[in-house]
């Protein structure tokens, strides 16, 4: 399946090379640097690449490109979710996926990825499996080894993979035994010039973070599950529990995991908890133009709108801003064209609104759209869905866990179009 | 580019040198210390020192850097000595870096290569499972063609393998020896034959990887296997998940008839209009009612919980099977899913939005609802927003046009102008496809053509082109208002269009045409080559209507052409000029140059790009890319008739057979019979109790030739037909004769003796033994198929008969804890809307199914005298009674602890009528009484036996034991070590059994007493007074090992005592029932430790 992988940052360098197969020449991904030169944005450059002998499948993550070589027929989204997932645990081995931690780390990566790949094809990659055979580098460690000479890859040979739980790693032992559940919800949503919700769904996570000693199994309910319209699940959850009761019942993985991803289906009414006052124009014929936007809270349900964040792509034409915040403070970029304005929270009595000129390129004719406000947010304890856990049950175990549920709802895609 | 790809040939080129000197300067090696060394010799040298150095933490640096060597992509072929040598090492991690190193260049260095491969040969036998698959690992990926026997005599071994983990390895080899050595097919077909009869998770999906890479045709190793596949594939990982599926798919699409129907739907009149595929009309042409194939089915239903995976690709590739297999009013889950994929990263959604676009041109109504969700957003990617566009044309309908307009509306103001100019092409496309809306959207249109924007107006001038083609309607306002444009616009596609346009249209546009060519013939010699050829159109035109005018002006143009640089124009020149320039040479044509220039011209169809895909099977590579990739195997079309649907049915015994000697099977058979309670087992069984004559016997050529025979028969005969017709009906019966083929089952494994001595004849003879097989499994099957001999058959089973009638007490035990058994239970092979396997279900079953070949059932080593009091004399006024354990089966039920209550009469009167009143049983619990005692005699006593079900927990037992005129409460709890029947197993099939029940299924104990409590005497006595469990013969003096099930469910438990120095000994305890495991080990420890 997969051939080799190759990672390359931004400026093209190839800096590391892994072959499953037979070693395949770096030249290949000659044809992968055409692809991105004819792309101009990283963005744009096409996952599948066919070459005359190869088809090249690659992913961009973190200013990286993982480029894996594939020689016969095979589902793409296959090659593009591994990808991924390695460079999960990347990020979940060195704390970010980056070039200098992989290049620091070029011994865990390679000793990860032949683990994680066996003649192309996945073998492992639970993290929870992964770790017990190749422990990920802490300072202490890395200061105890260079001592004593040992190492960084497990004494003791995993029995995850041979046991009926692939995800959790046998013999987890801990003094507090703990697990968190962070309800995570983000409103993705297009707001028309009117301020009208041209389109709204809420898009929600659970993520867990669980410390359990020995086998625990826990059940997770709601008070109001019907409101869940798509669930994907983590492998470790009983289907067969929720179709008929609702209950998400599972032996967890040890460490942070995504228990559930849901989504709130557009017929249910989506709150939105801001608003946006904009007047933005520009003048024909003149160099200058007017920029005005106002945000103030809406539907917040009694709680702190903050974080917020306008990122704005200003049209070409835009030379530079000139403008004055109420709150909090601005940047544009002249070369990207892009303006950042961080506000912070907002106080009712107040609200808070950016104002000022925009110069424009003299000359060249207005642009004909406004463009479009993408707006983070984020309010702490609350789930905008209205979803809330009811409990948390466990067996197997006698000890007495502690149990905690955390809120919070944020901005995804939110575009407000003026 | 032509340099690239020569490079590109050469494997290793010559690039090494320079990269070589580059690496002197550079200072990148992992650890700093390098910089020293100014050339690279020296470097290798210092690293081959290291390598020599009797120390690890040397070795174990030198092979960090080497590592970071091969992962920069730079030549370390030359260590290759030195590495080779540390591969026997004792530290686990050099030996792994050696390992990579060893994969990266033993292609390259074959004769030292073979150095290291004896050390793999001993490590493939060694005793951990681990170690033993790391080994057939790196062995199987050095590419050294010379280990070809030896690699396929491993992976023989491998695939044999006790473990599964093993044998998951040794499917992964199976590709890696083919691909190095095509010739071994045939051989490792048989191993991937073998490999797919594994009931292992973990190894189904390897080898059916292994299955498509090297034999993807053979379609007929996956019949037998069909069912477990299905079954299983819940719970393989996730990779595994989207192998198997879509082998399923291609499988379903050769052994099923199609499930399309006329009838499915409105849709499917969208779908005859876009789409011709043959079978649909051949389809039409027999209305016969369609029944499906209850496998067919088995498949789809399975599939669908994988719908929630959080893999896209299962997600994508559930969705595909969805799509190509499942009748297409089903079909409609799958879009809310893949919608759901649209929230992942870029690249997933780049293939998905590829995949919904194809499937919405054949299928609006899928995706209708999630219209929205392809709002397109000003910071997605160009390529993604293109795609939602065209998924947003694909859905226009009259009903939301007006909704869509208005987005568009927005997007053709987007500052991303290739975006804006796609939507311009999408609004022409909805203008084409939906009649009400071609005027509003041809005057949006021309209003665009005032736009700023170059592409957007040259886009827009296109479309209109287009549109105005296929309406030749009275547009002249809006062709001269493009004639106008002609001043301004310079994008040459645009300019080519209105001159066509206004070629097309001369007649309408009189006084407008002549002009246009006037300017035009100015700025010929300027023109981009397209526009030139159009001016030269215009001006024919023009010459054949308008002669008068523009004669001049077109020879002036045809002149100009006649010596243009670009041939294509000198060739048309010179062939208008023949064409139209009456003169003498020009032949009868001229006569009709003006219908070949001016006739009626088709209108364009403005049709989606992804129209030509789908025949592609979705989620693959050749889709997305619409070429068809190397190794993409064709989805074939429905036949026409199903093949014989009996091929997949699988007998018991055959798996059974697999891992363990022939001998065993013998009673191996009745001890399944034991165990239903796995779901797997019990497909399997059910499977078998479908089961029709299994043509493919177990062995030799004979059957085969009956197979073959069959085969023949179901398909000119009716048979096959037959019960496919028919299957609805016969499914109910079938529902119903389950049951009853099950009592049959369960009461021939009662009187087993009889019938393993009859198993035994039939093992002579392989065709008789499957006949047998079919008597046992009950009479229904007969009524399935009979391509068999039937006479006999039926003859048996009369034969049969009788006994059973000669037997009716059992059977009515039966019946009884059947009936709360069999909602558990799925029964496979049926359409009943209840989903298959759970994932716990299957995490309990799994164990079992693999284990329970072996287990047979022993008489107690040890039965206590204890007894436990019932009822005190005191408070039974008079009535006293005791309860034990006799450690027997229970004849009641299997599932059915036996106790044994005596009773005695200390008072001084007759005490009447003793039964059992009311019983307080905890759910699930069951309880079987003992026929009322009508007098007991002073001083009397009297023994009876109930059998309670206890459900493999230690919950009390609360019933009533009455009198005549007295009830009195009691209550019965079981030690947990009477919740067990022993069972005999040999030391291989413990060791075996208690590899496949660790992790979360093993508890362990350590127990400190004084070392005269460790004799094995003492041990065993001590083991088995506390609970029913048999003794494991041991090749250990001190290791000791007991084995039991549980008396309910069937799972086994293992008990290991192993000494060790001084006195303490771990007591380790293996089962699936973790809970009565840790009760046991909690009982157990204390006995063991006190003296």
């Amino acid at each position: 399946m997969i051939h080799s992988l190759f990672l390359i940052n931004c400026s093209g360098d190839i800096f590391l090379e892994k072959h499953w197969k037979s070693v395949v020449s770096q030249s290949v991904c000659d044809y992968f640097f055409e692809a991105q030169e004819k792309a101009a944005d990283v963005e744009n450059v096409p996952p599948v690449i066919s070459t005359p002998h190869h088809y090249l499948i690659s992913i961009y993550r973190d200013k990286l490109f993982f480029v894996s070589v594939i020689q016969t027929e095979v589902p793409p989204l296959f090659v593009i979710e591994f990808l991924h997932r390695v460079a999960d645990t990347f990020q979940d081995y060195f704390g970010e996926c980056s070039e200098a931690a992989i290049k620091d780390n070029v011994v865990i990566v390679y000793e990860l990825l032949e683990e994680m790949l066996d003649n192309g094809f996945p073998l492992a990659t639970e993290s929870n499996i992964l770790k017990e055979l190749i422990k990920p580098p802490t300072i202490l460690r890395s200061v105890v080894n260079s001592i004593t000479g040992s190492s960084n890859v497990g004494d003791t040979l995993p029995t995850g993979q041979l046991s009926n739980i692939p995800w959790r790693r046998a013999g987890v032992k801990y003094t507090n035994n703990e697990a968190y559940f962070d309800v995570v919800e983000e409103i993705d949503a297009i707001i028309d010039k009117s301020g009208s919700t041209v389109f709204a769904e809420i898009q929600g996570v659970i993520d867990a973070c669980i410390k359990l000693s020995g086998m625990p199994d826990l059940s997770l309910s709601f008070m109001n599950p019907r409101l869940l319209d798509d669930v994907s699940f983590h492998p470790c959850i009983r289907f067969k529990r929720w179709e008929s009761e609702r209950v998400l019942s599972f032996i967890p993985p040890d460490g942070n995991f995504r228990l559930i991803s849901y989504r709130v289906s557009s017929q249910n009414l989506v709150a939105i908890p801001v608003y946006v006052k904009h007047s933005i124009s520009f003048k024909e014929n003149s160099s200058c133009g007017r920029f005005d936007i106002t945000i103030g809270p809406k539907q917040n349900m009694g709680k702190t709108i903050e974080g917020i964040t306008v990122t704005v792509h200003m049209p070409k034409v835009v030379l530079n801003m000139n403008l004055t915040p109420t709150q909090g403070s601005y940047t544009f970029d002249p070369v990207t064209k892009v303006l950042a304005w961080d506000v912070g929270k907002i106080t009712p009595q107040k609200l808070p609104s950016l104002k000022g000129l925009v110069n424009l390129q003299s000359g060249a004719p207005k642009p004909e759209e406004n463009p479009s406000l993408n707006i983070q947010f984020k309010i702490q304890q609350l789930a905008i869905s209205g979803l809330k856990v009811n409990r948390l049950d466990m067996y197997g175990e006698k000890y007495k866990p502690f149990k905690g549920v955390k809120y919070v709802t944020k901005a995804g895609k939110f575009q407000v179009r003026t | 580019m032509s340099s690239n790809s020569f490079a590109y040939n050469e494997q290793s080129g010559g690039g090494e040198a320079a990269e070589l000197g580059q690496e002197a300067t550079s200072t990148i090696s992992p650890s700093g210390a390098f910089g020293l060394f100014s050339s690279d010799w020296k470097k290798n040298e210092d690293l081959k020192q290291m390598l020599e150095s009797n120390k690890d933490s040397a070795k174990l640096d030198a092979m960090k850097r080497i590592v970071g060597m091969i992962a920069k992509g730079k030549n370390a072929s030359e260590l290759f000595p030195a590495v080779v040598k540390n591969v026997a090492s004792k530290n686990i991690e050099i030996k792994k870096l050696v390992y990579v190193y060893l994969v990266r260049y033993a292609e390259e260095q074959q004769d030292l290569a073979l150095l290291s491969i004896s050390t793999f040969q001993r490590a493939l036998k060694d005793p951990n499972q681990l170690i033993r698959a790391s080994a057939l690992r790196v062995l199987s990926s050095i590419r050294v063609p010379i280990i070809v026997p030896i690699m396929m005599l491993a992976i023989k071994e491998a695939s044999a393998d006790l473990s599964p983990y093993v044998r998951k390895n040794a499917a992964h080899a199976i590709q890696k020896l083919y691909s190095l050595d095509p010739e071994q097919k045939e051989m490792l077909i048989e191993v991937i034959e073998k490999l797919l009869k594994d009931k292992s998770t973990l190894v189904a999906g390897s080898v059916v990887m292994a299955f498509e890479e090297v034999c993807p045709d053979r379609i007929d190793l996956i019949h037998r296997n069909y069912r477990k596949l299905c079954n299983l594939l819940v719970d393989v990982e996730e990779w595994g998940q989207v192998v198997i599926i879509h082998m399923l798919t291609r499988y379903a699409r050769t052994q099923f008839v199609s499930p399309w129907r006329e009838d499915d739907g409105l849709e499917d009149n969208e779908k005859n209009f876009y789409e011709s595929d043959d079978e649909e009309k051949e389809k039409s042409d027999k209305k016969r009612p369609y029944t499906m194939d209850p496998d067919h089915r088995l498949l789809i239903r399975n599939t669908k919980p994988l719908l929630q995976s959080r893999n896209a690709a299962v997600v994508m590739a559930v969705a595909q099977l969805y799509w190509h297999i499942s009748p297409k009013s089903e079909a409609g889950v799958i879009s809310k899913s893949l919608v759901r994929l649209l929230r992942s990263n870029r690249e997933v959604q780049y293939i998905v939005l590829q995949n919904i676009a194809t499937m919405s041109i054949q299928r609006k109504g899928m995706f209708e609802p999630y219209l929205k969700s392809f709002y397109v957003r000003s910071t997605d990617p160009t390529m993604i927003k293109t795609l939602k566009l065209e998924i947003l044309t694909n859905l226009a309908n009259e009903a939301n046009i007006s909704t869509l307009l208005r987005e568009f509306q927005t997007y053709v103001k987007s500052q991303d102008k290739q975006f804006a100019a796609a939507t311009i092409q999408t609004i022409g496309r909805c203008a084409t496809s939906i009649t009400e809306v071609t005027d509003t959207c041809l005057n949006g249109l021309v209003c665009l053509l005032s736009n700023r924007d170059e592409i957007v107006v040259a886009e827009s001038v296109v479309v209109i082109k287009k549109l105005l083609q296929m309406q030749p309607a009275q547009h002249g306002e809006i062709i001269k208002h493009m004639a106008k444009l002609l001043d301004s616009i310079t994008v040459p596609v645009a300019r080519a269009s209105i001159l066509w346009l206004i070629g097309e249209n001369c007649e309408r546009v009189p006084k407008i045409a002549p002009d246009v060519l006037r300017k035009m013939a100015k700025t010929f010699t300027s023109e981009d080559d397209l526009v030139k050829l159009q001016i030269l159109n215009l001006g024919a035109k023009l010459y054949l209507t308008n002669s008068k005018q523009t004669k001049l002006l077109t020879q002036y143009i045809l002149n100009l052409g006649k010596y243009d640089q670009n041939y294509d124009i000198r060739d048309r020149t010179r062939f208008i000029r023949q064409l139209i320039v009456p003169n003498e040479k020009s032949g009868a044509l001229s006569k009709y140059a003006k219908k070949i220039f001016l006739a009626q011209k088709p209108a364009p169809l403005l049709e989606s790009p992804f129209k030509d895909r789908d025949h592609f099977q979705l989620g693959t590579l050749s889709h997305t890319l619409n070429i068809k990739a190397s190794g993409y195997l064709e989805l074939s079309n429905w036949p026409e008739v199903a093949p014989d649907p009996s091929v997949r049915n699988v007998e018991v015994i055959e798996s059974a057979k697999e891992w363990t000697p022939v001998g065993k099977s013998k009673k191996e058979k009745p001890a399944k019979k034991f165990y239903s309670e796995s779901e797997e087992e019990e497909a399997e069984e059910e499977e078998s109790s479908d089961s029709s004559s299994d043509s493919e016997g177990e062995s030799g050529s004979e059957s085969g030739d009956t197979g073959s025979s069959s085969e023949d028969s179901s398909e000119d005969s009716s048979s096959g037909q037959e019960s496919e017709t028919g299957s609805e009906a016969e499914a109910e019966g079938k529902r119903a004769g389950k049951r009853n083929s099950r009592l049959k089952r369960k009461s021939d494994s009662e009187d087993g003796e009889k019938k393993n001595e009859k198993s035994k004849t039939s093992e002579s003879s392989s065709a008789e033994s499957s006949s047998m097989e079919e008597s046992s499994s009950g009479s229904e099957s007969a009524s399935e198929s009979d391509n068999e001999p039937v006479p006999r058959k039926v003859a048996q089973a009369k034969e049969r008969k009788p006994q059973q009638e000669r037997h009716p007490p059992p059977k009515d035990v039966f019946l009884l804890d059947l009936d709360d058994f069999n909602p558990v239970s799925t029964p496979v092979a049926l359409p009943t809307p209840a989903l298959s396997p759970s994932l716990i279900a299957d995490l309990e079953g799994l164990n079992l199914s693999t284990s329970s070949s072996v287990i047979n059932v022993s008489t107690p080593v040890f039965v206590p005298t204890k007894t436990h009091e019932l009822l005190h004399r005191m408070s039974g006024k008079g009535l006293a009674a005791w309860y034990c354990f006799p450690r027997q089966p229970c004849i009641f039920g299997d599932k059915m602890v036996s106790v044994q209550i005596t009773l005695k009469n200390t008072s001084d009167r007759k005490i009447e009528n003793i039964h059992i009143g009311e019983k307080k049983l905890p759910v699930g619990m069951q309880m079987h009484v003992f026929h009322p005692i009508d007098s007991l005699e002073p001083e009397g006593s009297v023994t009876v036996s109930v059998g309670i079900d206890f459900c493999d927990s230690t919950q009390t037992a609360c019933f009533q034991l009455c009198t005549k005129d007295d009830c009195f409460n009691v209550n019965i709890q079981p030690p947990v070590g009477e919740l067990l029947l022993p069972v005999a197993m040999s030391e291989k099939d413990f060791k075996k059994e208690r590899g496949m029940l660790t992790g979360m299924n093993e508890t362990s104990a350590t127990v400190i007493a004084a070392p005269q409590n460790f004799t094995p005497s003492m041990i065993l006595q001590k083991v088995v007074n506390v609970a029913n469990l048999g003794a494991v013969p041991s090749g250990q003096d001190n290791v000791h090992r007991f084995a039991a099930k549980t008396v309910h469910s069937g799972s086994l438990m293992l008990v290991t005592v192993e000494l060790k120095e001084g006195s303490t000994a771990q007591l380790i305890i293996n089962t699936e029932k973790t809970l009565i495991g840790s009760v046991l080990l909690r009982e157990l420890k204390p006995v063991l430790s006190q003296g």
